[in-house]
């Protein structure tokens, strides 16, 4: 049984309370005299704030308290955080404006927290809410990413509303290799702004004992463990001893969970404050207008290449757009997580990439699926096509003349990628997307009135983040490592606990896979607990496709203690020695004999270390009673994903309407615990990519209203969006981590839009911006026949 | 305020209710089957899909006390004796939910499209389930899960 597990298409253990109903999240839990609350937030993307008066609110029906910025200064709760130091090509500090989780002197965008209602019902909560009157000063508001520097300062003390001018690459050389390039590539690309949109919408529950002074917060967390961390140690809140946090079920994160929002600390404060449950439910305009954004990205790159098609040179400058504050990992997502990937997996030996972070008064971008990834590939896979395009080579043929075919290899930016191989996946790719037949299949659109394009993307990622010493030492506020315990129980099941959070993962099933790998014990005798800080230990969350690789690495490693442990108890049963023992499908053997205990038999040895009847269980001494192991996991490198998509699209010239009707990709993730779940994962991103590519888009307009703040507004992708993806892999194992995993939950979204982009771009013959809507497709085919008329 | 007697998963319930309550307030708030999930404000996410006297409506399109007497199955009834229904089954079976949130709607108007169409295609599937939104799946393997429950039907 045991070395199935891995690689093996397990059913989850989850799935069932999801498909019956039993599901239990946030907005699901329903406490003994809990109150409601109902936030108030700016409809003005810019303003002062003048007065709050609460009086006639505080008397309506229902009412229990009403909590103001100035409650918030008064009671000394602590703002919220950006969590890495970016430090400015001039040396200087990044800069950041204060946010406080309830605004009480000027407000930053539509949506930013001005008040909370708490009341015995909703629906007296949003009443009440009615009857405060917030007195604004409207002040001009900064919207637009690419102007924002020479806008008005939105801060005090931010000039230019710029957080940091950063820069990464070695400049000299790059400047060289343009000065000697025979052919200089430029390309001005947008990556628009996304809504991560997970279908749960945030919620929040605090309770209080004001006996025992326990503080609990029910949130929709990816990460519960650093949520604590911040809501006791920055907004002061509650010590952390005393304040639990638990994430239960969680809709989905995308990256916009991965930390507290304003809503979390004020809620966690109101019921500390009140001495009852306070819930709070997002509704989904107010989850548009205020849960982090993902991307915003206005850049400008030149790809410096030799007549013979190699690539000797990247010079990128981008302006990342932050939003109105500084959020948690803003600040590392458009700089580390972005700009070494921007030479993609080719074999660049000069890239610099300067990067310019703005506020304006629009949501707080944050992480979303990829984050800076998607951003890297898009505008290297883009200026690729292009060069292609204009040193007239093939597309495929230019990319793999540069890739990096050499392991490890050392980028000329940041990373030593360990391990990859991509002619392998790439050549598979073209295959399963059957290149060679495309000029048949176009012929066969254009023989029915549409236009038919193909796209080619490659991509790498730096993920399962990460190695602590490596980040802290660029900024980060906590180390990356992952915590596991793998607890036997004395009948020899098992629970284990991770500091990882699953919202849609698969986390029960995956990493009970490796347990009964490990272990050999069957997975119905093996639970995983996740998503509440009085559980398990101290952990990281889920982002950044690390669960497996950080998190499964470190359960990996806590099984190599039980079995350690196990061997020593074995030897004694069994009158041998550790070194003699041999483990296997969960029995210790004494090497060459018949002798052996089973991994079950040790378990209840150590918790019953005695004579029980017949039983007799001697533990060698010195060893403590207990099967129980903890490991901490830091991994040694970032694990590198890679893979090559191949999109086709086919184009209603009347109408513009944009259809991806074949898309297959090959990815290399490494070793693959459970295919069946890396493939809902791939599925899921790919959806996202191509909704990136061709649906969706946060717009605001000039005064900073959010236009699209729902879903009859904003393109969610459906069903009927998309083909069958055809989906393979290739396996090059990671070295950096004992399972040889890589991370699998990005993939799609960071792949996808530059090949559906090319594709766009390769039917309709001319440049385009994302989202590709059918109206954009449409106006460029007509501006496109108008121009080729004037030619004429 | 007005009283409503509906027939919620085989069971009779009486409630006496504001008239402008939603039909998923009603379910997830009086009657605790917090299975039928809430994900936006505009009647377009489909999270919140039960059926009504056999056809598949979004709950939160109704008004309670306007369909007072009608039969009410939400993802709580769906299972009969403790065995999962041949949809259910199917989405466990082809990984065609991951964070469960869009599932129990995404399950019974997957369940009304066979009992309308039994034997759809992929494109009748796809286009069925347009207004269902999932986040997760990109929804390739909701697609397999319904081909599988029509087979299994």
């Amino acid at each position: 049984m045991a070395s199935s597990m891995i690689g093996s298409r397990v059913e989850r253990t989850e799935d069932k309370k999801f498909i019956t109903g039993k599901g239990r999240y946030t907005a699901d839990i329903t406490l003994h005299g809990q109150t409601y609350a109902f936030f108030i937030r700016s409809p003005h993307a810019r303003a002062k704030i003048k007065k709050v008066d609460i009086s006639k609110a505080l008397a309506a029906p229902g009412v229990v308290t009403i909590l103001t910025g100035q409650d918030i200064i008064k009671d000394k709760i602590g703002g919220l955080i950006a969590g890495w130091k970016i430090v400015s090509k001039d040396g200087t500090d990044m800069k950041l404006p204060a946010h406080p989780p309830l605004a009480h002197d000027q407000v930053n965008y539509v949506g930013d927290h001005v008040a909370v209602v708490i009341a015995e019902s909703l629906e007296e909560a949003r009443n009440a809410a009615e009857l405060v009157n917030v007195d604004y000063k409207v002040l001009t508001a900064v919207v637009n990413t690419a102007s924002a520097m020479t806008s008005e300062a939105i801060y005090e003390g931010i000039d230019k509303n710029l957080c940091f001018d950063w820069e990464l690459g070695d400049k000299a050389k790059t400047e060289e290799a343009f000065a000697k390039a025979d052919r200089i590539v430029h390309l001005k690309l947008n990556n628009n702004r996304l809504v991560p949109n997970a279908m749960e919408p945030r919620a929040s529950i605090g309770e209080y004992n004001s006996s025992t002074d326990d503080l609990t917060l029910y949130t929709t967390s990816q990460n519960p463990h650093l949520t604590r961390l911040v809501i006791s140690a920055f907004n002061g809140v509650h010590p952390e001893h005393k304040f639990r946090v638990v994430a239960p079920d969680v809709g989905g994160g995308f990256g916009s969970k991965i930390y507290p929002y304003a809503e979390d600390v004020v809620i966690a404060y109101a019921a500390k404050k009140i001495g009852r449950p306070v819930k709070w439910v997002c509704e989904r305009t107010d989850s548009f207008l205020s849960d982090c954004h993902g991307r915003d990205h206005v850049t400008e790159a030149e790809l410096a290449v030799r007549k013979d098609g190699i690539v000797t040179g990247l010079r990128v400058n981008t302006i990342a757009n932050l939003g109105g504050y500084g959020s948690l990992f803003a600040t590392v997502t458009p700089t580390y997580l972005y700009a070494p990937l921007i030479v993609g997996l080719y074999n660049i030996p000069a890239a610099y990439c300067n990067v310019k972070a703005v506020f304006t008064n629009t949501a707080p971008v944050d992480a979303y699926r990829g984050a800076g990834r998607p951003e890297a590939t898009y505008l290297i896979e883009r200026i690729m096509d292009q060069a292609a395009n204009e040193m007239g080579m093939d597309r495929a043929e230019f990319r793999k003349k540069n890739f990096i075919t050499a392991f490890p290899h050392q980028q000329c930016l940041v990373h030593n990628i360990d391990s990859g191989d991509y002619h392998a996946h790439f050549n598979k790719a073209l295959e399963l997307a059957d290149y060679k037949g495309f000029a048949k299949r176009k012929a066969d659109s254009a023989a029915k009135g549409k236009l038919r394009g193909i796209g080619f993307s490659t991509y790498i990622e730096a993920c399962g983040i990460a190695p602590s010493s490596v980040v802290m030492s660029i900024g980060a506020g906590v180390g990356l490592w992952e915590s596991a315990e793998v607890r036997f129980n004395a009948t020899g099941n098992i629970s284990v606990f991770t500091g990882a959070h699953s919202h849609g993962q698969g986390h029960a099933t995956t990493f009970a896979q490796i347990v009964a790998d490990k272990l050999g014990v069957p997975m119905a005798n093996i639970d995983l607990v996740h998503g509440d800080t009085d559980k398990g230990p101290f952990g990281m969350g889920t982002y950044g496709s690390r669960s497996l690789a950080v998190g499964g690495s470190a359960i990996s490693k806590a099984c190599d203690k039980i079995i350690d442990k196990g061997k020593r108890v074995a030897a004694h049963m069994l009158e041998s020695t550790p070194d003699e023992i041999d483990f296997k499908d969960g029995e210790f053997i004494v090497r060459n004999s018949n002798k052996k205990k089973t991994i079950g038999e040790i378990a209840f040895a150590c918790y019953l270390p005695g004579t029980y009847g017949e039983i007799k269980s001697p533990l060698p001494a010195g060893v403590e009673p207990g099967l129980k192991e903890t490991a901490f996991y830091d991994p040694i490198n970032f694990s590198f994903p890679s893979g090559s998509h191949v999109c086709e699209v086919e184009i209603d010239q009347d109408t513009g309407v944009t259809k991806v009707v074949k898309y297959s990709c090959v990815d290399d993730f490494g070793t693959l615990i459970n295919p069946m779940i890396v493939e809902g994962q791939v599925h899921g991103g790919l959806a996202q990519g191509i909704g990136q590519a061709l649906y969706e888009n946060a717009y605001y307009d000039e005064t900073g209203q959010l236009v699209t703040a729902s879903y009859m507004d904003y393109a969610m992708p459906r069903a009927d969006h998309f083909p069958e993806f055809k989906i393979e892999y290739t396996c090059t194992p990671a070295t950096s981590n004992p399972l040889g995993v890589k991370g699998c939950g990005e993939a799609g979204a960071i792949a996808s839009p530059p090949a559906v982009m090319n594709a766009v771009i390769d039917a309709i013959g001319t440049d385009i911006s994302m989202p590709a809507t059918s109206e954009k497709v449409w106006q460029a085919l007509r501006t496109k026949v108008k121009s080729a008329k004037k030619a004429a | 305020m007005k009283s409503v007697t509906l027939e919620v998963n085989g069971k009779k319930v009486t409630k006496t209710i504001e008239d402008h309550l939603l039909l998923s307030s009603f379910i997830r708030e009086q009657l605790n089957l917090t299975g039928t999930h809430v994900g936006c404000d505009t009647s377009q996410c489909g999270a919140c899909v039960v059926h009504v006297d056999g056809k598949s409506v979004k709950s939160c399109t109704l008004l309670a006390a306007d369909i007072d007497g009608s039969a009410v199955t939400t993802i709580e009834g769906l299972s009969t004796n403790g065995e999962l229904h041949p949809m259910q089954a199917a989405f466990k079976k082809h990984h065609g939910l991951q964070c469960g949130f869009c599932t129990p709607g995404m399950i019974m108007s997957s369940v009304d499209l066979l009992n309308n169409n039994k034997n759809p295609s992929d494109a009748e599937i796809r286009e069925w389930l347009e207004g269902n939104i999932c986040r997760c799946t990109g929804y390739q393997n909701i697609v397999a899960a319904v081909k599988e429950a029509a087979q299994n039907s």
